[in-house]
This record gives C-alpha cells, sequence and structure tokens, in this order.
C-alpha cells in the first residue's frame, strides 16, 4: 500500500506549482487554470486524509469544493469575457488602468 | 429539536433566499424598459424581514441545529442583524443611485440577498464545511456585484482582480481545513478544540491555521494580503463598494473569531504573533497609503485596511473583553462607512461621475445635507467622540492595553493620529467656497430611499457614539458564548 505521506507530498508539490504559475503566468485563462490546480492539491488532501482517518467527511467536503470551483470557474470566465471585450487582450500586464 | 423547528435557527437566511429567488423569478416578468425598482423594494421588505428574524432569534435559547453546523446566539445574531442592516442600507442606496438608469438592476438586488445569505452562514456555522459553502456564496455574489458596470474599462478589470485574488485566497483557505481535518479527524469546530487541547499541537495544526489565516486575511484586506482592495474599490459601482467593504469582512472577521477562540484556541501561542505583526502593519500600512491618494474611493479603500488592522488589534488580546471589541468595531466601522459611501453613490451615481477629493469641493453649500452628512461620517472615521468611531476604537485599544499589549495600542494611537490629516482633506474640500462645476450640478436632488439610508446610518453612528450599552451588551454575551463552547467541549473531551 503507498502509505498517506507520498499523496500529502504530491498534493503540496501540486499546491506549490500552482501558487507558483498563479504568480508567473501573464494570461488570465492560466492564472484561472493555475487556481483551479491549487483546488485539486486541496481535493487530493482531503481524500488522503478521509482514508487515513477512515471518515468520509472529507471525502463529501472534495464535492462541494468541485460544486463551489464549477460555480467559480462560471463566474470567472463570465468576467474574462468582459475584459476581452473591453480590452481585446488577456495579458494581465495590460489591464492596468488603476495602479497602486 | 423537531426538524421543522430547526428551520427557525437559519430562519432569516431562508428569508432572504426566498426573497432572491421571487426577485430572479420575478425579473423576466417586467417590460424590458420598465424600472426594477418594485424588485428593489421587494429585497427591502425581505432584508427587514430578515433583520426582525434576526432580532427574533434572541429569543431561543442559544443551541445548534442540523446535525451541529449551524449554531444560532448572541454572537450570529449579533452579525446577521449587522449584515441585514448593511444589506439595507445598500439596497436603499443602490435604489437612489439607479435613479434614471434602474432598468438592469433585478440581478444586482438579488445577488445581493444572496451574498447576505452566504455572510450570515458564515457567522453563524460551526462546521468549516458550511462555513467555506458561505464564505463561497457571499465571495461568488460579491465578483458578479464588481463587475457589474460591464461596458466600463474598469469595471471588469476591478472584477477579475477580487475574481482571481479572491479565488486564491479560498484555495489557502480550504488548504488549511484540509490540513486541520488531517490533525484532528474532523471539521467540526468544537470538536476540533476539543481535540486540539487535548493532544500534542500537531505540526498540520500549526500549518492549517496559518493557511487560514492566509484566506481570511485576503478577505478583510489586512497586509500583507491587501493589494486587491484599492483597485476593486476604485471600479466597483459605489453602492456595491460600500457593501463588500464591510459586510463580507465583517462576515470574515466572524469566521475568524470563531476559529481561532473556538476552534484554535490551543494554538494562541502560534497565531497571537502572526496577527499581532497583520496588525500593526495594516494600520501602518493602511494609513500611509492613504495619505496621497486622491480619489475619494481608493483612499477609503486604503482606510479599510487601515480599520482592518485596528480591529486585528482587537484579535490580539485574547479575552473576553477583546472579542466584545472586535465585534463591536466591526459594527462601528459598518455604520460610518456604508453611510459615507451613501453620500458618494448618490453624488456620482452608478458610474462614478465625482471621484476625485477636489470634485467635492462646496459640497456643503449646494446640499448642506450631504456635505454635512458626509463630514459627520468622516468625523466618526476619525474616530472624534460622540460617534461610533470614538467608542469602536476605545474598547478596540482598551483590550489591548488590559492585556499588556503596550506597543501594539501605541502603533495604533499614533496611526489614528496619521488618519486625522487624509479624512480632514475631503473634509476640508467639503466646506470649501465652492468653485463653478458642472459636476456638482449634476449631482440630483435627495430621494426618500436616500433619506432612510442616511437616517439609518446617522443614527446609527450617534447610537454607537452616545448609548452604546445595549450593542456593547449584546457583543459581550456573543462573546461569552464563543467562549463557553469552548469550556464545554474541552470538559466534555476530558
Amino acid at each position: 500500500m503507498v502509505p498517506i505521506a507520498y499523496y500529502l507530498v504530491l498534493s503540496a508539490i501540486l499546491f506549490s506549482i500552482g501558487v507558483a504559475a498563479f504568480l508567473i503566468k501573464r494570461n488570465i485563462i492560466t492564472v484561472f487554470m493555475s487556481i483551479e490546480l491549487m483546488l485539486n492539491a486541496v481535493n487530493l488532501t482531503f481524500v488522503a486524509f478521509a482514508h487515513q482517518w477512515h471518515h468520509v467527511s472529507g471525502q463529501i467536503f472534495v464535492f462541494f469544493v468541485m460544486v463551489v470551483a464549477a460555480a467559480e470557474a462560471a463566474v470567472g470566465l463570465a468576467i474574462i469575457i468582459a475584459i476581452f471585450r473591453t480590452r481585446s487582450t488577456l495579458n494581465v500586464d495590460q489591464v492596468d488602468l488603476m495602479k497602486l | 429539536m423537531t426538524d421543522v423547528a430547526q428551520v427557525f435557527r437559519i430562519l432569516p437566511e431562508v428569508i432572504l433566499t426566498i426573497t432572491g429567488v421571487l426577485i430572479m423569478l420575478g425579473e423576466p416578468l417586467l417590460a424590458k424598459n420598465a424600472s426594477r425598482k418594485p424588485l428593489g423594494w421587494l429585497a427591502v421588505l425581505g432584508t427587514l424581514a430578515a433583520l426582525f428574524a434576526s432580532f427574533w432569534q434572541l429569543q431561543l435559547p442559544a443551541g445548534t441545529a442540523y446535525f451541529g453546523t449551524v449554531q444560532t446566539d448572541a454572537f450570529s445574531v449579533f452579525f446577521h442583524v449587522l449584515i441585514a442592516g448593511i444589506v439595507l442600507v445598500t439596497l436603499l442606496v443602490t435604489l437612489d443611485a439607479a435613479g434614471r438608469d434602474a432598468e438592469s438592476l433585478g440581478e444586482l438586488f438579488a445577488l445581493m440577498c444572496f451574498g447576505a445569505v452566504g455572510m450570515m452562514l458564515m457567522s453563524c456555522a460551526t462546521e468549516l464545511l458550511l462555513v467555506f459553502v458561505g464564505l463561497e456564496i457571499s465571495s461568488i455574489s460579491t465578483y458578479i456585484m464588481a463587475a457589474f458596470r460591464r461596458k466600463s474599462a474598469k469595471g471588469p478589470e476591478s472584477a477579475i482582480k477580487y475574481f482571481l485574488l479572491g479565488s486564491f485566497a479560498t484555495a489557502f483557505f480550504l488548504y488549511g481545513i484540509a490540513l486541520i481535518f488531517g490533525a484532528t479527524g474532523t471539521t467540526d469546530i468544537p470538536q476540533i478544540a476539543g481535540l486540539l487541547s487535548t493532544s500534542q499541537v500537531p505540526v498540520f495544526g500549526v500549518i492549517g491555521m496559518a493557511m487560514i489565516l492566509i484566506g481570511i486575511g485576503f478577505k478583510v484586506s489586512a497586509v500583507p494580503f491587501q493589494v486587491w482592495a484599492p483597485d476593486v474599490y476604485e471600479g466597483a459601482p459605489s453602492p456595491v463598494v460600500g457593501l463588500m467593504s464591510t459586510a463580507p469582512k465583517a462576515a470574515a472577521f466572524a469566521v475568524l473569531l470563531r476559529v481561532l477562540y473556538t476552534a484554535l484556541p490551543a494554538l494562541h501561542s502560534h497565531w497571537q504573533p502572526l496577527i499581532w505583526w497583520m496588525a500593526a502593519l495594516s494600520m501602518t500600512f493602511g494609513n500611509l497609503g492613504a495619505l496621497r491618494q486622491q480619489n475619494i474611493k481608493r483612499m477609503l479603500a486604503y482606510s479599510s485596511i487601515a480599520h482592518a488592522g485596528y480591529l486585528l488589534v482587537a484579535f490580539t488580546a485574547l479575552s473576553p473583553d477583546g472579542i466584545a471589541a472586535a465585534s463591536f468595531y466591526a459594527a462601528s466601522y459598518a455604520v460610518m462607512n456604508v453611510g459615507a459611501f451613501a453620500v458618494i453613490s448618490h453624488a456620482g451615481g452608478m458610474d462614478d461621475r465625482l471621484t476625485l477629493i477636489q470634485d467635492y469641493r462646496g459640497l456643503a453649500y449646494r446640499s448642506p445635507l450631504l456635505g454635512g452628512a458626509l463630514a459627520f461620517f468622516l468625523i466618526s472615521l476619525i474616530g472624534i467622540p460622540f460617534t461610533g468611531g470614538f467608542f469602536g476604537k476605545f474598547y478596540v485599544f482598551a483590550s489591548a492595553l488590559h492585556s499588556g499589549l503596550v506597543w501594539l495600542t501605541i502603533i495604533g494611537l499614533v496611526n489614528s493620529g496619521i488618519a486625522v490629516y487624509y479624512y480632514l482633506r475631503p473634509l476640508v474640500s467639503v466646506y470649501s467656497k465652492p468653485v463653478h462645476s458642472d459636476l456638482l450640478d449634476g449631482i440630483p436632488r435627495v430621494t426618500v430611499p436616500l433619506m432612510f439610508a442616511l437616517l439609518i446610518t446617522i443614527a446609527g453612528t450617534l447610537i454607537l457614539g452616545i448609548v452604546p450599552g445595549r450593542v456593547l451588551a449584546l457583543a459581550k454575551a456573543g462573546a461569552l458564548t464563543l467562549q463557553s463552547t469552548v469550556s464545554d467541549t474541552t470538559t466534555a473531551v476530558k
């Protein structure tokens, strides 16, 4: 049997990749995808811990995360379309009308 | 408790959900060019009903429902009433600001109701799953509201910044929950407390706590997670900014109080220094950033960062007084900030005609009511006695001093001094001799909904500043229920 630590390390790596991509990538769609990657890393952690504790609540949490991620994607893509209509670009560096 | 009676524990949420659904159903039935104001008044009615339902919940004995996921107690009632009040004023302000072009507002009214449901669930949830669902209901509603001016260039830009950073924060919050679930095997807040206080503190628990702190830090725009606030506030419609700078933050602070004091008191030696630094940096950065802002909405955004810092000071006090002070401060900040945005929304309309501080020059001569109201809210934001802002700061710093946090109190007081300068700039501008300006001439007449909104916020600020006793008593009762949950569960486990 694969020890639980492997799953935790994998999900930590996935989460870190998501964070790094969020900070580095310049295309809004890619940035958005990196958030999805982070959420899926969390899901993996939940499933691993649910297995460890022999408790379904972790798996139920995963369902909720997936549903919420779908709702977020719907809203997020709608906002991205609105951005594209007003700017004709999806580069985050060019979405800078307001500066600090 | 029987199944039917459980509904009373979430009565305000149920009322607001039904109101939102009715608005969504009614919207397509109206003619295309018809005004959406009737829907707005329906939302106002629903919110009023939810407000009274929240008050009525005080008569219920404190207790849980739905398998221990929801808990109604003085703490939840305090935040329910606060959130319902903020949404009520925001709806009135929107009805006023939308004045002439009220055709596309059906969704906005419904989203405000749905968002309020999410925030209310956050403040009464005792299960991290429900906290997460509530947080997302409130966040997704506010993302859409921020994008409401989708034809202008700034609207979608503000929404995408809010959306991306908000989802980023949510992922951290979730990872934190997952790690705490890993450390304890449960996501039930009172049970977590029992499991953590009786065993060695596991490393997953500490990392999970830090992750949750990051997630909530973004939502309340505390330094170093504040970058989104000024841009989002600048681009979103003013009535919506009034809502999202207060209600979701109050709900997030309620979650933070419940998580830190009920679930994770065993880790307080770990989270207290983190919150100390977040508080000190938020106050300093917020106030220094506000000094050089020319746009009044950006200035208030930085001021909201600073106020989040003052509020976090109360968190570090680790006492029931601190919890009560934090709740009280959330209420007093909400009342005065929503009031200030009511004036700005009326003056600028939904599309922000008046944005710069100098645009407000001579407002008090054009309209003594609007100018006076704005000046009053700014004075309260400074924290002059006889306003809610003063007592809020007083209780926060008093609770910090009682717990021996001298340095944090000094930082806070110095910051309150700095803040006077930038709040005085719009104040001076409002009472300066008017120059002839088309912008001021364009300000419409004060309407009935705005009168009500100003009446509620001014009365609220005065009540919190002159006779704060009853509000403070409710906040203190709430603080005690938070802590009693802790002792109950720890004794039960032992």
